[in-house]
């Protein structure tokens, strides 16, 4: 399997999520987004792996190490929303601007 | 046969994400993305990661989409494409297309003829081997973190 569809393949990915936290109104699906550019990087880093033969297997930890990450940064990510909606009654991140300038 | 099963998920996955993207209802958003999610999976256990691709289902598929489901039935959300797009969406596409074409490009043009050869997938063992000698001290600065992220979320979110 050559490895560039695979790069194709996370290298669209990634875009697919840019334009999802850029183009939308809402903190749940920003989240969701961000989640899909993080396993974009990860096919990136397992597919070297593979592309390399790493002896230390460092690409396939690196990616465990994105994923636990990641869950972190959602369950912190989704903490926030939540206060920000007890405290506003909304999520859409364009009416949260307190802090913008 | 491993290209036509690589060919068929990966276009079953980007449409599901760029339906995840474009969705006028969140939990149909949702459900987009554990297609992609394990879409995501297949294409590890393809690039010899098996142990990685249970991972992503254990974790993704069963813990953050719960999590993201939770998040989206706490949060009552407005159904509609004005209520979930912002106004900038051509200037969104136009960023997220030109970061597609450089970094494909890129990537296309450095990594002609080189191939994957999947002869056999990584066991559990070996990569466990590797966790707990080579890279012990980033997996417990790992799990710190994990913990203090718990109890961060737990104190934002709770009431007072």
């Amino acid at each position: 399997m050559p490895v560039q569809w695979v790069l194709l393949l996370s290298a669209f990915l990634f875009s697919v999520g840019i334009y999802g936290v850029l183009a939308r109104r809402n903190a749940v699906i920003v989240l969701m987004s961000i989640e899909v550019m993080l396993n974009a990087v990860n096919i990136n880093l397992v597919a070297f792996n593979a592309l390399l033969q790493e002896t230390h297997l460092m690409g396939q930890i690196f990616a465990l190490f994105v994923i636990t990450i990641a869950a972190a940064e959602l369950g912190v990510g989704l903490a926030i929303v939540i206060l920000i909606y007890r405290n506003r009654t909304t999520v859409s991140i364009d009416e949260v601007s307190l802090m913008k300038w | 046969m491993t290209p036509w099963v690589f060919i068929g998920v990966a276009v079953v996955m980007s449409i599901a994400a760029i339906r995840l993207v474009t969705t006028k209802n969140l939990v149909h958003g949702a459900l987009y993305l554990v297609v992609t999610l394990m879409g995501v999976a297949v294409v590890f256990l393809l690039t010899a990661a098996e142990f990685v691709a249970w991972v992503q289902v254990l974790i993704y598929v069963g813990a953050v989409i719960v999590l993201l489901l939770f998040g989206l039935m706490l949060t009552k959300a407005p159904i509609g494409r004005t209520a979930l797009d912002n106004d900038r969406r051509g200037f969104a596409a136009l960023v997220a297309l030109g970061i597609f074409a450089v970094t494909g490009t890129v990537l296309w043009t450095s990594f002609e003829g080189k191939e994957i050869q999947v002869g056999h997938s990584v066991t559990t063992e070996q990569l466990g081997t590797e966790l707990f000698t080579r890279f012990v001290l980033p997996f417990e600065v790992v799990s710190v973190l994990l913990l203090a992220a718990l109890v961060g979320a737990v104190i934002l979110a709770k009431r007072d």
